[in-house]
């Protein structure tokens, strides 16, 4: 009998994704439906996705969800898990979501230690819209608003959410990931799996950073792009773990029982 | 109680367990009282937001999570809320928002106004979205409309605002708080976990065009059914009068005393109050262009709600005005001689 090395996660439906060819959004999809059939919680799994490129997401991920305004995730999503505690409960968000419209809504869920997870999605640019300069936006980078390159004395610099976000007592686990090699895929899958479980085992607010692709909007191929996350954005963006609480809060929650 | 007090009671009592607000005067007292009280209530949940914005998509959530719940925040405020208030409308989410209106535009100040009349009925925020929008005139009003506002909004998922001002928030009075009815509200309707079932969205975003068209029509006739069905309002004085004011909240309170004025010198004027300001009693008012032609439109505004009467009356009547802008609150004795001026002049 043949042996199945690799099947349609239960959890992502049959639709072909609408993203663009080399982008990472399907493979974050991916990866996130694989850590919610391994930790069996489809049935109470609720998601927000944002707007931009992800709006979508409930074309592909089998789970509940409920589309929040622009920026507005983490503050749906901390109502939704406040309601439904034990619930897993997850934004989606892009770069502009997150670190420019949004970025209080974030701040503050983060910051009131809500059990919830974010997935951000770090491309540095708008995707949707046509690549216009994101928060994330690399200094000199070329974007269809700053095209003579991201100027620091005009455009400011690129913020780096895990390191600010690392510094907010709220927060229990934070880790930055690519999704430009197979090994890197590996490793983010597990930083969302860790993700998840600090949120199931009640220990709080999680966020995974995630160095996506955005071939179309950088105007580079597939393979360009990989290999501009490796020699460029991961210099500005250092992958690694920001902050981790879990063991020890644990050893606490442990304690007091 | 005072009023803000009250509409915080009145919501626990309905059955409201998720709040979230953020500081804003004149209606501080409605947030710390649900603050101390919502959470006192089994099951009820107290978020001090960010934003108000944050305090609408809070609000958002928690109704897809299947509670019953509101937010309240004062003029400036509720202008940030709307983009959430378009959201909730286009995902039929329903909820309560208060306004405890203060003087605009801009940061205005923190007086008593009706400023925010066009944008509370004409939807608020982008799109094309309707909120059932209350206007209570007195303490009582506060409790028994924030009541039927949770059942309001259940019944036509929707949000519900109820469109009060400083007065109505700082001002005390006797309050008898009705049985709140059980609630009726389909689970299917919630999103909790698709457990074992198919997973469900709630979305607002329909990239086709037809089916966004479609749902577009779909709202505008839930619209119709709401208009048709739920408008009120109250008559004060109108049987035998020559002159009617039409005027709603703390400036139908004002207008009510200067009524009593003036029929004690024995001017026949009567008071029409409309209580949903949207849907408009617009034709409960047009029946009566064809007793009464005299109408005076009293508002603390520069003349919102006169759009309103002036379409419900369709050019069967003289309608006057006169407005306050800005936070100013006329005495009773002010409208009166106001009105009495417009009075006498009628032919």
């Amino acid at each position: 009998m043949a042996k199945v090395v690799f099947k349609r996660p239960k959890s992502l439906k049959e639709n072909v994704f609408h993203y663009c060819p080399g982008c990472g959004h399907s493979i974050a999809h991916r990866i996130i439906s694989e850590v919610v059939d391994e930790l069996d919680i489809r049935g109470i799994t609720i998601g927000v996705p944002p707007a931009g490129c992800a709006v979508l997401a409930y074309n592909y991920f089998d789970v509940d969800m409920i589309e929040a305004p622009h920026g507005r995730g983490p503050a749906m999503a901390s109502a939704i898990k406040r309601c439904l505690p034990d619930r897993v409960v997850f934004s989606y968000q892009g770069d502009g979501d997150l670190a420019a419209i949004g970025i209080a809504e974030s701040f503050h869920a983060a910051n009131r230690g809500e059990n919830i997870t974010i997935i951000f999605i770090n491309n540095a640019v708008y995707g949707m819209t046509g690549g216009q300069m994101a928060p994330t936006t690399m200094l000199d980078q070329k974007t269809t608003t700053s095209p003579a390159g991201r100027n620091k004395t005009l455009d400011g610099y690129p913020v780096k959410v895990c390191e600010i976000f690392s510094q907010l007592k709220g927060a229990t686990y934070i880790e930055r990931c690519m999704v430009n090699s197979p090994a890197n895929v590996i490793k983010a899958k597990k930083a969302i799996k860790k993700a998840f479980q600090c949120q199931m085992d009640g220990l709080g607010f999680s966020l995974i950073e995630i160095l996506s692709p955005c071939p179309t909007n950088w105007k580079m191929s597939a393979f360009n792009s990989c290999k501009w996350i490796d020699e460029v954005m991961s210099k500005e963006f250092p992958p690694g773990v920001y902050k981790d609480n879990v063991a020890s809060l644990k050893k606490d929650s442990e304690a007091s029982l | 109680m005072s009023g803000n007090h009250i509409i915080g009671e009145a919501a626990i009592r309905a059955g409201c367990r998720f709040y979230a607000g953020y500081p804003i005067t004149p209606q501080n007292e409605l947030t710390e009282y649900m603050a101390e009280h919502i959470r006192n209530a089994e099951g009820g949940i107290f978020i001090q937001s960010e934003s108000e914005i944050a305090a609408i998509n809070m609000i958002a959530g928690a109704s897809a999570a299947g509670f019953r719940v509101m937010t309240s925040s004062s003029s400036p405020g509720i202008s940030l809320k709307q983009e959430g208030i378009s959201s909730m409308a286009a995902c039929e989410l329903p909820g309560i928002i208060v306004n405890i209106m203060r003087g605009g535009p801009g940061l205005g100040n923190i007086r008593p106004s009706q400023g925010d009349y066009f944008q509370a009925t004409r939807g608020g925020g982008h799109g094309d979205y309707r909120c059932i929008v209350l206007g209570p005139a007195s303490c009582q009003e506060l409790a028994d409309l924030t009541m039927d506002g949770f059942e309001l909004a259940d019944k036509y998922r929707n949000p519900v605002m109820i469109l009060a001002d400083g007065m109505m928030g700082q001002m005390m009075e006797p309050v008898i708080f009705k049985k709140p009815k059980p609630r009726l509200y389909s689970e299917k309707f919630m999103l909790r976990g698709a457990g074992t079932g198919k997973s469900k969205f709630i979305r607002g975003l329909l990239l086709d065009p037809i089916d966004s068209e479609e749902h577009n029509w779909k709202l505008a006739r839930k619209y119709e059914v709401i208009f048709r069905k739920e408008s009120r309002f109250e008559t004060y004085q109108t049987d035998d009068a020559e002159m009617i004011i039409v005027a709603y909240g703390t400036a139908a309170r004002i207008a009510k005393g200067a009524i009593k004025r003036l029929r004690g010198a024995g001017m026949k004027v009567g008071l029409f109050r409309p209580i949903t300001l949207w849907p408009f009693p617009e034709l409960q008012l047009r029946s009566w262009s064809s007793k009464v032609r005299h109408y005076l439109v009293f508002e603390m505004s520069t003349g919102q709600m006169l759009e309103d009467v002036r379409l419900s009356l369709q050019g069967f009547a003289d309608i006057e005005f006169h407005g306050r802008p800005g936070g100013a609150v006329p005495t009773p004795a002010e409208l009166a001689n106001v009105i009495a001026k417009y009075y006498e002049k009628r032919d």
